[in-house]
């Protein structure tokens, strides 16, 4: 990491540890809080997405499976804790069983594979009235009380969603740093050579997309302690859809862009949904607009701005002088 | 009563597998074809529904309704090939995303112009009284609709292994870079079968109309059973999409008649066995 770039992370470390002070408003830290929770499900799509190539359109399945076994095992009786072991466990399960089902098909296939493997989950979550309520939801009970500390208030809320995130966060960029993560890429690019050189292709994508189930699950548990209430809505296609537009807004090439990405749809969605009833639209338009003009997305983007913003300040005045001497 | 139970469950289930071979084998002709899942398809089933209430709002008859409905979404579909996916050639990650947000955009649209409220399509009116056969009371329309999905697989088996055109799709679904090296239009191929795609969804759409409404909701329901369908019979392969789809509506009819919680888990069974064991589909031309 260089000097500069430490700089800016501990720049955003502390003005997201001073946000609750900063915004005071309890919506808003509500809204950061919600915001955290889908950068980690974008941080965790993008494992998939960005270091390992693979378009996964059922990632709000494990957001599901963890929300409704952590709400079903703390209403039969289950302490929070356990519930959420239990919970994360469970829907990490689901991963390595649905990535053993969507590898079996390279490429193109795998997108319609995981679409399928969500929509089931959805519909299970939607048809099976006695269990999860069907279309009404089911409530969780109380958010958890870790360590003895009360989280029932937003900023409490929003540092315990913090500390997480941040855990999470370090996890994926050891991960993305790592030489699994450096073979998952080589996966990516240049799967043939890798298998000549020894890689299990399919080992390092299945263990990727394990890892990538297990922190939506966390994500999954984390929406559940926010919203105390969990339905099939929360799980839709266009839940997936729009967990995989913040990875590809924000970049899925980088660490942050996700980040990035799921800051501006959240806050696109919350504001737009006061201004415009049709955010449906408007989120294929930005899919559709995202997708044909900024095929990078945004922190590549401006990062290729700034390169040539800096570049056109630093070339002018030798551009200059070559304009002189060269008459 | 036992029996009418099953007889009758088991025309349900063929004649809802008639609706889904319409809308999946556009599906699987676009994907063999064109190499990309068509995300919108069960958006464009949709349309056709609201299609043909409207034109059944204005008083046309149902057949032509049928027709015009179908060939108004076959247009979109054209449209939305010619203007946005060809913007995206060779970028198929890029055209998939896309598809997906354009079935957000219709099934927006449709909220907005049709309402949340279900519309009902009727019948037409000489095939609603059920035609009865040997004590048995049949739904006539089913019926029908069944014969029209099996006309339709006969006239496209014909349109794919007897003329010019359908060659042509042959050989850009094996060999896209050799079709193209002998002079085949594949660009314009890639119109032509999204026409096709489109328009056989949308009738599918009509048709389905008095068995399903159409209802907000009625694409994110259809699409995965276009998926499963694909993933069962193997992509590119109308026999394929043909025997998919009466093994996708009998184990949807029956498990949403027999078990109406798990209708969905029943799904995912035959599609687990088959990706284990027959990666390409039963009868795939093109790996997915």
């Amino acid at each position: 990491m260089t000097r500069a770039a430490a700089l800016v992370f501990a720049a955003c470390a502390l003005s997201l540890i001073a946000l609750p002070w900063l915004i005071g408003s309890e919506f808003y830290v509500n809204m950061a809080s919600q915001v955290l929770i889908y950068a980690l499900l974008a941080l965790s799509i993008n494992m998939l997405l960005g270091y390992g190539g693979m378009v996964s359109l059922g990632h709000a399945a494990y957001l599901g499976i963890a929300g409704y076994a952590c709400i079903l095992a703390t209403v039969w009786g289950y302490n929070q804790l356990a519930a959420a072991i239990f919970a994360i466990a469970a829907s990490t399960a689901a991963a390595a069983f649905f990535g053993l089902l969507s590898l079996r098909a390279p490429g193109l296939g795998f997108i319609m594979i995981t679409l399928a493997l969500g929509q089931i989950v959805w519909g299970i979550a939607y048809r099976a009235n006695n269990l999860t309520g069907g279309d009404n939801g089911i409530r969780h009970p109380a958010r958890p009380m870790p360590f003895g500390l009360d989280i029932s208030v937003a900023p409490r809320f929003y540092y315990f969603t913090l500390s997480v995130f941040a855990i999470a966060l370090f996890c994926i960029w050891r991960f993305s740093r790592s030489p699994f993560g450096a073979s998952l890429m080589g996966a990516r690019d240049q799967p043939r050579r890798m298998r000549m050189l020894g890689h299990h292709v399919w080992l390092v994508r299945w263990l990727t997309f394990v890892m990538a189930g297990f922190w939506a699950s966390v994500a999954g548990v984390l929406y559940v302690y926010y919203n105390l209430f969990l339905s099939p809505h929360a799980i839709s296609l266009q839940q997936s859809a729009e967990i995989l537009l913040m990875a590809i807004l924000g970049g899925a090439s980088t660490l942050t862009g996700p980040i990035v990405g799921a800051a501006v749809i959240t806050l696109v969605k919350n504001v737009a949904s006061t201004y415009v009833e049709r955010w449906n639209t408007l989120l294929g338009v930005i899919f559709v607009v995202v997708i044909v003009f900024m095929p990078h997305g945004l922190v590549p983007g401006c990062q290729q701005l700034l390169r040539r913003v800096r570049d056109t300040f630093k070339n002018r005045p030798s551009g200059e002088a070559t304009a002189e001497t060269a008459p | 009563m036992q029996w009418q139970f099953w007889i009758i469950q088991t025309l349900n289930s063929v004649a809802f597998g008639g609706l889904l071979f319409l809308l999946s084998s556009g599906f699987s002709l676009i994907f063999g074809l064109m190499r990309i899942p068509n995300l919108a398809h069960g958006a464009f089933f949709m349309l056709g529904a609201y299609f043909g209430y409207t034109l059944l709002q204005l008083r046309l008859q149902f057949w032509p309704a049928a027709i015009v409905g179908g060939l108004g979404v076959g247009l979109v579909g054209a449209m939305f090939e010619r203007f946005v996916l060809r913007r995206l050639a060779g970028n198929e990650q890029g055209q998939v995303l896309v598809t997906l947000g354009i079935s957000f955009i219709i099934a927006d649209v449709c909220l907005l112009v049709w309402t949340g409220d279900p519309m009902p399509l009727p019948a037409p009116q000489a095939l609603r009284p059920p035609l009865r056969i040997a004590g048995y009371a049949f739904p006539t329309y089913r019926l029908v609709v069944l014969a029209i999905a099996l006309v339709a697989a006969l006239a496209l088996y014909l349109l794919m292994e007897r003329t010019r055109l359908g060659a042509m799709i042959r050989a850009g679904v094996d060999d896209m870079e050799m079709a193209r090296a002998v002079g085949i239009p594949v660009s314009r191929l890639f119109t032509a079968v999204f026409l096709l795609g489109a328009t056989l969804a949308g009738i599918g759409g009509v048709l389905g109309g008095p068995v399903l409404n159409a209802y907000p909701g009625l694409d994110t329901d259809m699409l995965p059973l276009a998926l499963i369908v694909v993933i069962l019979g193997g992509a590119g392969s109308l026999l394929g999409a043909f025997v998919g789809s009466f093994i996708v509506g009998f184990i949807y009819n029956f498990g949403i008649a027999l078990m109406p919680d798990l209708a969905y888990f029943v799904l995912f069974l035959p599609m687990v066995l088959v990706l284990v064991f027959l990666p390409q589909g039963l009868f795939g031309r093109v790996q997915i």
